[in-house]
């Protein structure tokens, strides 16, 4: 998966969750919890859904590596 | 009615003796004068609750003690003893002196878990001032509600919060005379956005020297917002006497001994994160454990294991969380220092009860209170078997019932006007009889709305419960359209209100239907107008705007659209009837519904 693929599955995923959470706005190093004022429920259901959009399991303890955009992004286009 | 399963207790796990070894007896013989006479109090009179929580630390041989234990979101370690916390919220004491702000005057804080928190909030009590704690997951138009009724003289928030949440709705708050923005990574040299002032350097000039001017045990301290079924939400006042209730509590049923760590995770901007996060654990003079982060499992067990957390004051849904993360996560964490496990907010599954016994190696404590009553009223404490699934008894000092209901859902009263106790078994009201420190004093501005919370003699907790033969109390559910969301209070008219300013939107109820995990979600009917119709698109719109103005916290985690929501014949929503429709549940007594003609 390249960046520009990985950014388009959170903007997918975050979606129906956060319709109006602008991912472009999100600032290199700010969390994604932070910046686009979701709760823990939210994040919750935005992990869910890219486990499901990319069929793949993300065991509880990535989870803290999927708090930003950057590591979401290095998370979705490297193989684990 | 006898119990189908029962956690028996063994006096005295880890070694440590509870501080109630047996709670007939204790009930027998407590007096909430003596719990008083176990604090400071004023030199020359008067009560404070900063001075209870540090200043007599300070003063004492605790003085190097740890007071709090703060992990940042980066998992980055820093310590506050008692001595630095009383100089460094003396200093904020001085910067609101400094500024004009006066006792009595509303200080509100919306800011994330950091040691900050705790500065401002002694810092204002110090000062007189009154705490008004906000959520940061509200959205501006929650927080513009609040700050406006509670006619907020300051507010002390970080950069991050005030560009998204606050700077939009400024203009409307006039009462609003300084916004102090506390660091959050930004370089000191960034200039303060306009009509903001930075708190470190204000603290940085400011003096550590501060005295406590005279308290009235009777004076406000702290305001706290709650929702109702209808209109806008109410600031429950409490004062100064609370704190007798905040150490009462957190010595029975927190069991907090002096050398404990203690975690609570509750956010701040709820009255747990205030009575049980920042005021008792000070009070009792222990370390408290304070995480910046959201919930995240392997990180809570982290922080459970590597803080050898002693006591821990949690919630159902981070629990069940918990839970879902499996065992074997808990199972790679050393959890031995953990003695004792509480929880609050909403009942708690007797699974999780279970769970805790089986996999954390302690119970879990399930106890119940409210905004209003400012402390844990009925609790499972550590000396009695917990009944899974049961609230637990009352709190000695506290004198609770079950008050019996006609079918509209009003108290009985005798002939005398004294309200009727329910027997044994039976559904009806939890009420309390008033007198306790930490119960309301009012809701600001609304006098008729606080009357209107008692009855026959007691304060009417608005929560349907049972009592069963030994004095344990159940949980049925709400007694009104209030809906309880991951243990937070909802009020369905202000998230109506809401989505009601959308132009395509005619009409809308909102409910809480049932969530394994949070307990409720909330949940939006929309009747469009006419010229609109149906779509994903409108729906993910109309969740957009309402999350933008409410926030992830209050907003509607589901909108669906309903042509034909049921009406009384005044033209009111039945919302009790919209829920009975989404849980298949019989429609019950429909005498004032509205049928079409």
């Amino acid at each position: 998966m390249t960046e520009e693929q990985a950014r388009e599955v959170m903007r997918t995923v975050l979606r129906p969750i956060a319709p109006e959470a602008d991912l472009d706005s999100v600032v290199a190093g700010e969390t994604l919890q932070e910046a686009l004022d979701l709760d823990s429920i939210d994040f919750l259901q935005f992990v869910a859904g890219l486990a499901e959009v990319t069929r793949r399991d993300i065991p509880e303890r990535d989870y803290a590596q999927l708090s930003t955009v950057e590591g979401c992004v290095d998370y979705l286009t490297t193989s684990h | 009615m006898v119990p189908t399963d029962v956690i028996a207790k063994t006096i005295g796990v880890h070694g440590q003796s509870p501080n109630m070894v047996d709670y007939a007896a204790e009930r027998a013989g407590f007096r909430w004068q003596d719990a008083r006479q176990a604090l400071d109090g004023l030199a020359g009179g008067g009560l404070n609750i900063a001075h209870e929580a540090v200043v007599r630390h300070a003063r004492s041989d605790r003085r190097d003690h740890v007071a709090l234990r703060c992990r940042d979101r980066h998992g980055v370690r820093t310590e506050m003893t008692y001595g630095a916390l009383d100089e460094r919220s003396n200093r904020f004491a001085n910067v609101l002196d400094g500024l004009g702000i006066g006792p009595g005057e509303r200080v509100f804080v919306l800011l994330p878990r950091n040691a900050q928190l705790y500065v401002v909030a002694l810092g204002t009590l110090k000062n007189r001032s009154v705490l008004s704690p906000l959520f940061a997951a509200f959205g501006p138009e929650p927080i513009r509600q609040r700050l406006g009724i509670g006619a907020g003289s300051v507010l002390v928030t970080t950069p991050t919060l005030y560009r998204h949440k606050v700077a939009s709705v400024r203009e409307q708050l006039p009462a609003l005379r300084h916004v102090l923005l506390v660091g959050d990574g930004a370089p000191r040299s960034t200039p303060a956005p306009p009509g903001t002032l930075a708190l470190a350097d204000l603290l940085d000039a400011a003096s550590g020297d501060f005295t406590i001017g005279p308290t009235d045990p009777e004076d406000m301290a702290l305001l706290h917002f709650t929702s109702g079924t209808t209109g806008t939400p109410k600031g429950a006042i409490h004062v100064h006497d609370a704190v007798v209730s905040h150490y009462a509590t957190g010595r029975i049923a927190l069991d907090l001994h002096p050398d404990d760590v203690y975690w609570c995770t509750a956010d701040p901007g709820w009255v747990t994160g205030t009575s049980y996060g920042i005021i008792a654990p000070l009070v009792h003079g222990v370390t408290t454990v304070v995480d910046e982060s959201e919930f995240d499992a392997e990180r809570w067990y982290q922080t459970l294991e590597r803080e050898g957390v002693n006591v821990w004051y949690t919630a159902p849904t981070a629990l069940r969380m918990l839970m879902q993360a499996g065992a074997e996560m808990a199972a790679a964490h050393d959890l031995r220092a953990l003695r004792f496990v509480a929880s609050v907010g909403e009942p708690l599954n007797p699974e999780v009860v279970r769970w805790g016994r089986d996999v954390l190696g302690v119970a879990i404590h399930d106890n119940w209170w409210q905004t209003e009553t400012g402390g844990i009223m009925v609790a499972n404490y550590a000396c009695m078997d917990i009944r899974p699934g049961s609230m637990g008894r009352p709190l000695p000092g506290i004198d609770a019932t079950i008050l019996t209901h006609d079918d509209q859902g009003r108290i009985v009263l005798g002939p005398d006007d004294r309200a009727v106790e329910a027997d044994v078994g039976v559904e009806g009201e939890l009420a309390l009889r008033p007198g306790w420190p930490s119960m309301f004093r009012g809701f600001l501005g609304d006098a008729a709305r606080y009357r209107s919370c008692f009855a026959g003699g007691w304060y009417l907790s608005g929560d349907l419960a049972r009592r069963d033969e030994d004095g344990y109390f159940w949980f049925i559910g709400r007694g009104d359209d209030v809906i309880k969301s991951a243990g937070h209070l909802i009020g369905p008219f202000e998230v109506e209100s809401a989505l009601m300013e959308h132009e395509s939107v005619a009409e809308v109820g909102v409910i809480g239907v049932p969530d394994a995990l949070l307990g409720e979600v909330v949940k939006a009917f929309v009747t469009l107008k006419a010229g609109y119709s149906a779509s994903v698109e409108l729906r993910l719109d109309l969740l957009g705007f309402a999350r933008r103005r409410l926030g992830a916290a209050v907003a509607p985690r589901e909108i669906v659209f309903d042509p034909h929501l049921p009406h009384t014949k005044s033209g009111k929503i039945m919302r009790r009837l919209l829920k009975a429709r989404e849980l298949g549940l019989p429609e019950g007594d429909t005498s004032t519904l509205e049928l079409p003609s």
